[in-house]
């Protein structure tokens, strides 16, 4: 079967898969809703003041928009991180990218930025600065002559993500508690219901730094085989290594800003998809949007019910899988690289 | 015939003097040029600017001083695609991890000629699937790179490089993995390239015999600069070999092909200079 019919395939059975879990979650929650009284909010029949479609519409869809915006980003993320550092277990929180961001986040609310569309903007680009400067630190500490070294590149990771923890600490005990409302439940991540302006500014910056790694999928294969022989095929190496790596940080950025560091998400879902499709990036890239918006939307599902009416972060979740999911990528398929 | 590649008093020298020996690795103003069609051999002890002299020439590094050209264009003028249409590099081995399969890997060598499409035309495909057959890969197809000998890697890269359907094919030690009846089979291949589709080849390569063989003319080059260009019997001369390498040789003609045969004279005593 070739490439594109491939594509397809996996495209249309994660999108199904997408469209089951996103009925599965609006139908089920803490509220308590009949099957048909969801039905009737989301044809419309029911009163826009009802419960039934305040709960459905304004809670439960946002709410599986952003899920699986963040999840889609998220894995997108992974992949670009694992072929720019050509390291299978890169990823946005292993790398501590998403800690970085986070403490991004911090800062903009101390400066008072919120969720409304504007300041979102503004909140959105604090999280990519923050990104951006973790990801450069990583990057310049795991650095050797010819490439980045894998158990060097982990640590520096880990190193850099403990450092903006600490940052956001810190930040957290001088500054008035009221002002950072629900930080702490929002560094495990919080899939809260965005409103639609900001839900479609989250859309539009995750679509761009999709679609830059996107059109970068077919190089990021050739750089699999070094830097130098990329550039001998006419890769223009050192400017793909800048644009995945801003889109790589854009993503993160992005979905630490609207839900908080959700980890392990681009660890899991890549490589999952890598059991399934093989290691082509042009295959990766698209099928880890849907999948990844999948596997977040699951989680979500679960983390809203499985202790109702409380919620767990989505992150425990996440969080929960992927840990061990590390461990036994650590210790056999990557045992020898390490 | 005309020049295909000029270096025309090239020097480099790598930015970090530190990091590196002193002087070396370096080129110090180094001028020759490889004839369209013809099979042009770089030779020269460790650290005589071999590899710097091929990644000028891919523009993997640029020149300190003094131009490359390709066809007559300066090759910092081409971009990176066009250069890579023309001059394709088969390299010592492959990285590991690699995880994509022979024909994935020789579909490679088909992005320059289309950077901007997303997935390799049927036309690609074939291009891929006639490279292979010329190198005997073939069969090894679906197989990831990982599984191969070193003498099948090396043949899957050499696909790879045909793939390009490039002017001039470099190949970067390209026996130093193989044994005897793969280095003889990579040769033959070589000289059938040639003959075949008039391909101009450049071999850097320890392997003085081996460049002697298969090589119309060598470039010794010693310290970054040019020791001697000429014929085989021209540049492989006792006189020549003893002070490059620095130690004591024996040059004889081989019965079969009547090209010069460089052998150490065992043993070694180190020359004065």
């Amino acid at each position: 079967m070739s490439a594109g019919r491939r594509l397809a395939l996996a495209l249309g059975v994660l999108g199904l898969a997408l469209l089951v879990v996103a009925v599965l979650a609006l139908f089920v929650g803490s509220a308590g809703l009949s099957p048909r009284a969801v039905a009737r909010a989301l044809a419309g029949q029911a009163g826009a003041e009802s419960v039934e479609s305040v709960v459905t519409l304004q809670l439960r869809l946002p709410r599986v928009a952003a899920a699986a915006l963040a999840g889609g980003a998220l894995a997108v993320a992974g992949v670009a991180f694992q072929g720019l550092t050509r390291n299978p277990l890169a990823e946005p929180s292993v790398l501590g990218v998403s800690s970085g961001a986070a403490f991004g986040v911090v800062v903009a609310q101390i400066f008072g930025l919120g969720l409304s569309a504007l300041q979102a903007l503004g909140v959105a680009v604090f999280a990519f600065a923050g990104a951006l400067l973790a990801a450069g630190a990583v990057y310049l500490i795991a650095r050797v002559p010819g490439g980045l070294s894998v158990p060097t590149l982990l640590l520096a990771g880990v190193i850099v993500g403990i450092f903006f923890t600490s940052a956001i600490t810190v930040l957290i005990s001088v500054v008035d508690f009221n002002r950072l409302g629900g930080v702490v439940h929002w560094l495990l991540g919080n899939l809260a219901p965005l409103p639609p302006a900001s839900l479609a500014l989250f859309a539009l910056l995750a679509l761009a730094g999709f679609g830059l790694i996107l059109k970068s999928a077919r190089e990021l294969n050739l750089l699999a085989l070094g830097e130098e022989a990329a550039t001998q095929l006419g890769v223009n190496a050192a400017r793909l290594k800048q644009r995945v790596f801003v889109a790589a940080a854009l993503l993160t950025g992005t979905v630490v800003a609207f839900t908080g560091p959700i980890g392990f998400v681009g660890l899991v879902v890549p490589h999952m998809l890598r059991g399934v499709l093989g290691q082509d990036n042009r295959l990766l890239v698209p099928t880890a949007l849907v999948a990844g918006g999948v596997f977040l939307l699951a989680a979500d599902t679960l983390a809203r019910n499985v202790v109702a009416p409380a919620e767990l972060s989505v992150g425990v979740i996440t969080s929960f899988c992927g840990a061990p999911f590390f461990v036994y990528l650590l210790r056999t398929r990557y045992r020898a690289s390490l | 015939m005309s020049a295909f590649v000029e270096f025309d008093d090239v020097a480099f020298a790598y930015p970090q003097p530190g990091r590196r020996r002193e002087g070396a690795f370096t080129l110090a103003g180094v001028s020759f040029a490889i004839e369209a069609g013809e099979v042009f051999g770089v030779i020269g002890p460790n650290s005589a600017g071999k590899t710097t002299l091929l990644r000028l020439l891919t523009r993997v590094v640029a020149a300190g001083r003094g131009e490359v050209r390709l066809d007559g264009r300066p090759i910092g003028r081409l971009a990176h695609a066009e250069l890579a249409r023309q001059v394709a590099v088969v390299p010592q081995d492959t990285p590991r991890p690699f995880p994509f399969s022979v024909e994935q890997l020789v579909l490679m060598g088909r992005y320059p000629h289309a950077p901007d499409r997303f997935f390799e035309s049927d036309a690609d495909r074939a291009q891929a699937a006639t490279a292979m057959e010329a190198t005997g890969v073939r069969h090894l197809a679906a197989l990831p790179l990982e599984q191969l000998s070193g003498g099948e890697r090396q043949r899957a890269m050499l696909a790879r490089a045909l793939a390009q359907q490039p002017g001039l094919l470099v190949l970067d030690e390209p026996t130093s993995h193989l044994d005897l009846r793969y280095q003889a089979e990579t040769a033959a291949l070589l000289q059938r390239l040639n003959a075949e589709r008039g391909m101009t080849v450049l071999l850097v390569s320890h392997d003085l015999n081996l460049a002697a063989e298969v090589c119309d003319r060598l470039l010794l080059l010693d310290g970054g600069r040019v020791a001697r260009v000429g014929a085989p019997a021209e540049v492989l001369q006792r006189e020549v070999l003893e002070p490059v390498f620095g130690c004591a040789v024996t040059v004889d003609v081989t019965p079969t092909s009547g090209r010069p045969v460089v052998q150490v004279a065992w043993p070694v005593p180190p020359t004065r200079r």
